[in-house]
């Protein structure tokens, strides 16, 4: 793009920045983290050349869906508090450059990915992209409160092709750490929606705190986090990790509960500064990042990634 | 266009400029590490 093919809409001209901030760098910091635990704990051994590409693919692969996600909503992003300092609401760039950097993204990702490391690793990636942009964004997002639910699918997905990339093929394990984070999700951003409620209303988006109403949006969050607290155990029961995971997945699990019951058994005032939603959200990034580091601590030390 | 705005809009691109520059030299510095890699297998 040169300065003379300026949009009309854009008041300044487009930083590396902004496109950069159509990656969403925030959730691709989870999304390579979690890819690369997924990695780390896969029973087997990978070039370290070809995991750090299989890495990078997927955080490209999430940057390019997130770019997706910000050109199809860039109206919705615009009426939000939380999302209307995006680039493209801000009118930094283009809406159809903002598309054109998701897409050149998405494939280069794919195809690299393709190329260096697996064919069923980029075959998953491609397929969580399209879940992302496409079924989720597009599709289900404005349409069914069970956005979120679906949603966390496309999350799921890194452990997963980071797992693929090392074994080449898709055991119960991997599938199991997929589980995890899709059962995580729905509470953790519910957690989110419940303090930013009312933006979510403005702009139209059938959140379930405004369909389902509040009560039973705290219901569903106590739910998940209890069938997350026995997915989460799933991969220590099957003999697929050791102890350290075990009393890592009790210990999170649990304390998630713990956050959770709170969060469901009350009723927001007027004014209420939702404290408990607010620890709540705070502590599921926390325990995201502490049960997939205590997989690759078990893996490492107790050594009984093999089976799975 | 006023000055200012042409000396943002020419410091915005040369910064895209940069960016871009870095990302093709870090592809070939991977392509390469990859076909070494490949190679060796």
């Amino acid at each position: 793009m040169t300065g003379s093919t300026l949009p009309i809409e854009s008041q300044v001209p487009a930083e590396w920045r902004d496109y950069f901030a159509l990656t969403k760098p925030r959730v691709m910091s989870l999304v390579v983290f979690t890819g690369l635990c997924g990695l780390l704990a896969a029973p087997g051994h990978i070039n370290p050349v070809l995991g750090f590409t299989a890495v990078l693919c997927i955080a490209l692969g999430a940057g390019g869906a997130g770019a997706l996600n910000q050109w199809w909503e860039a109206d919705i992003d615009a009426q939000m508090k939380r999302t209307a300092k995006r680039p493209l609401p801000q009118g930094h760039l283009r809406r159809t450059d903002a598309r054109d950097f998701g897409v050149a993204l998405s494939v280069g990702s794919v195809a690299i990915m393709g190329l260096a490391v697996g064919l069923l690793a980029a075959a998953i990636l491609a397929l969580s992209i399209f879940y992302y942009a496409v079924v989720y964004t597009i599709w289900l997002k404005p349409r069914t409160p069970q956005n979120i639910v679906i949603g966390g699918g496309a999350g799921a997905f890194p452990p997963l092709i980071g797992w693929v990339a090392v074994t080449g093929d898709i055991t119960l394990m991997p599938v199991l750490l997929f589980a995890v984070i899709f059962m995580w999700t729905p509470p953790h951003f519910w957690a989110l929606a419940l303090f930013v409620k009312t933006d979510y209303a403005k702009a139209g988006i059938p959140m379930m705190p405004v369909v389902a109403g509040e009560a039973s949006t705290r219901r569903q969050i106590l739910i998940y986090s209890i069938v997350l607290f026995v997915v989460s155990l799933l991969p220590w029961l099957i003999g697929g990790t050791g102890a350290i995971y075990g009393v890592a997945a009790v210990a999170l699990s649990g304390l998630f509960v713990a956050f959770s019951l709170p969060v469901a058994f009350r009723r927001a005032g007027e004014d209420d500064r939702m404290a408990p939603e607010k620890r709540l959200f705070g502590f599921s990034v926390l325990y995201l990042f502490a049960l997939f580091t205590a997989l690759v601590v078990d893996h490492y030390l107790l050594g009984q990634g093999a089976l799975a | 266009m006023t000055p200012e705005e042409e000396q943002q809009l020419k410091r915005a691109r040369r910064g895209r400029n940069i960016a871009l520059a870095l990302v093709l030299v870090g592809l070939v510095v991977l392509f390469y590490a990859i076909s070494i890699v490949k190679m060796l297998d």
